[in-house]
């Protein structure tokens, strides 16, 4: 068996789909939904680069790096966040970012 | 290919901004905290002359290889967001000083964040929308963390980040699918490519898509980050997101939409008209319970993004028009709603619940005054600004067939009017309290513009909807 596009489209959306479970379905800790965003950008990734060799067109390619260099960024700024959350907070847990409801 | 071809000349408000805002980073890395007033009013000067800069070329065309458009629809929208930006820089000022957050950096995540909005207004490419867009993004998720010594102002900047990351990635993956299944991520081929029917990949990327540029317009379902960030963040700051990243994403999402998918109005109407309708439901439904009056904004500017998406969902000329002209309203109203809420200061220390306001129209009148225009224009009431706005969403929606949205429209909006007149009931007849301190002559000066073009925007209302027919007509040339 030869794997094809489809194989790779399943395997992106289902890191996708765990991506997206980990945000919401995760109640201990903001480093992991932090990881779980990586996860949904980095299978997006997977997405882009199979559609560029699979349409013999570099854009996908393209899109990836830039997608790759603004995760990169994201990540930083959002563990940035996180280490002030934390130093007035003095918790990252989730059920403790809750002091503002509604 | 030759440098000539990129056409930069297009691109000079924003290849301006990025100048300018390096070489105030520059500045304000030597000069240090203490000169934030300096950088701040270089910041507003930067954006001023963008503004001009943008207002004075009218030529159109493609910059950049395809990637990157200038038209009339990107110059009204550009203006009004820089307008906004600047504004939201002016009336930061005295507030940055008063709360022990006068860093220079604010200023310049401003800068940078409206650098951000002017390439994404202009994207003609899935690429440079998200870049365009994160630049905008990663500054906003800053700003609102920017008073870091407080647990309400980090915790707004971590859940906005983190829905806002959410968000980045459904647009992602939506791109990822349109740029698989259609070969191009450039909005004039995928126009030209797409006629009519579309395959199931298509659709669901098209869905994608809107779910994360409905993240950024914080449309229902995807509002649920608003309240909390709007109330978390320092009080100027939430004027900026409730104006200018919401004029600029409405802007976007009207450009997607419109441009590359425009012939497949059938596929992406019902999917506008049902966050349409819910956000301008819960918008006015949701905000009754509230007493946190910056948490009552947020509600409110979820239910004007209903309003506003109404002339999205007609996908016709008119509806852009009208779209345009309820946001350009929406943003004047918001600021001057924002510079009362600024105003509200008792002892040097700022309050925010409604029941603050009571008996303001003894102790402060003008300040009374000022914000019952801004209510009754958001509540629809004439002669003000903000019927004018609805009203003409609600013409587009009703030549486009679309009449029990805007049936619904109507009734939300007499919903939504009960929590505006209450303020106005709370400042009028109830027991005074301790009056607030002296207001700022910054937030006066802003106050008074924005409540003379609210209540006479009226005698300009033809020469302005022209302006805003010729905006929307460029996205539908064909």
């Amino acid at each position: 068996m030869s794997i094809g596009l489809e194989h790779y489209l399943t395997l992106s959306a289902i890191l996708f789909t765990i991506g997206i479970f980990g945000i919401f379905l995760n109640r201990k800790n903001v480093i992991i939904i932090l990881m779980s965003v990586e996860l949904m950008l980095l299978s997006v990734n997977v997405n882009m680069v199979a559609f560029s060799h699979y349409l013999n067109d570099m854009v996908g390619q393209v899109f990836a790096m830039l997608i790759l260099t603004v995760a990169a960024a994201e990540a930083a700024i959002g563990l940035a966040i996180l280490v002030v959350f934390f130093r007035t907070r003095g918790s990252i847990a989730v059920e403790d970012v809750n002091v503002m409801k509604g | 290919m030759t440098f000539t071809d990129l056409n930069l000349g297009l691109a000079t408000p924003e290849i301006f901004l990025a100048i300018a805002s390096l070489v105030l980073l520059v500045i304000g890395v030597s000069l240090g905290d203490k000169r934030m007033r300096l950088v701040a009013w270089a910041s507003v000067l930067a954006l001023v002359v963008a503004i001009f800069l943008t207002a004075s070329d009218s030529n159109s065309g493609l910059a950049f290889q395809g990637l990157f458009v200038a038209d009339g629809f990107a110059r009204f929208a550009k203006i009004l967001s820089f307008g906004a930006a600047a504004v939201a820089i002016v009336m930061s000022l005295d507030y940055a000083e008063r709360e022990n957050m006068a860093r220079f950096e604010l200023p310049l995540l401003m800068l940078l964040a409206s650098l951000g909005m002017g390439l994404m207004i202009s994207a003609n490419d899935l690429i440079s929308l998200y870049v365009g867009l994160e630049l905008q993004s990663l500054a906003l998720y800053v700003v609102a963390a920017i008073r870091r010594d407080t647990v309400k102002s980090t915790e707004a900047g971590l859940k906005y980040f983190v829905l806002g990351a959410l968000s980045s990635g459904m647009l992602l993956y939506g791109s990822s699918l349109i740029y698989g299944f259609t070969g191009s991520t450039n909005f004039s081929i995928l126009a030209s490519a797409l006629t009519g029917d579309a395959g199931l990949g298509l659709i669901v990327g098209i869905v994608f898509l809107c779910a994360g540029l409905a993240f950024k317009v914080s449309a229902v379902p995807f509002h649920m980050w608003t309240p909390d960030v709007y109330e978390g963040a320092p009080t100027p700051i939430t004027a900026f997101f409730a104006a200018a990243p919401k004029m600029a994403a409405i802007a976007l999402f009207t450009r997607v939409l419109v441009g590359p998918f425009g012939d497949m109005v059938g596929q992406w109407q019902q999917i506008i008209i049902f966050i349409s309708v819910a956000s301008m439901i819960l918008g006015a439904v949701a905000a009754i319970y509230q007493k946190n009056i910056k948490r009552l904004m947020a509600y409110s500017s979820i239910g004007n993004v209903g309003y506003a998406l109404v002339g999205l969902a007609s996908g016709t000329q008119e509806g852009v028009s009208g779209l345009l002209t309820y946001m350009a309203i929406y943003i004047v109203m918001t600021i001057g709603s924002f510079a009362v809420i600024l105003a509200m200061r008792r002892k040097g220390e700022a309050v925010e619940e409604i029941g603050d306001l009571a008996g303001l129209s003894r102790s402060q009148p003008a300040l009374a005054y000022a914000l019952a225009i801004f209510m009754f224009s958001m509540a629809g009431i004439p002669p003000f600004a903000g019927f004018f706005g609805k009203l003409f969403v609600f013409m587009a929606a009703i030549q486009a067939g679309l009449n029990v949205t805007a049936v619904i429209g109507v009734l939300a909006s007499v919903v939504s009017a009960f929590y505006y007149i209450r303020i106005i009931k709370v400042m009028f007849f109830d027991q005074p309290t301790e009056s607030f301190d002296r207001v700022a002559p910054t937030l006066r000066l802003v106050l008074a513009v924005t409540a003379i073009v609210i209540t006479f925007g009226f005698l300009a209302a033809s020469p302005f909807v022209d302006m805003t027919a010729d905006a929307a007509s460029v996205l539908f040339v064909e």
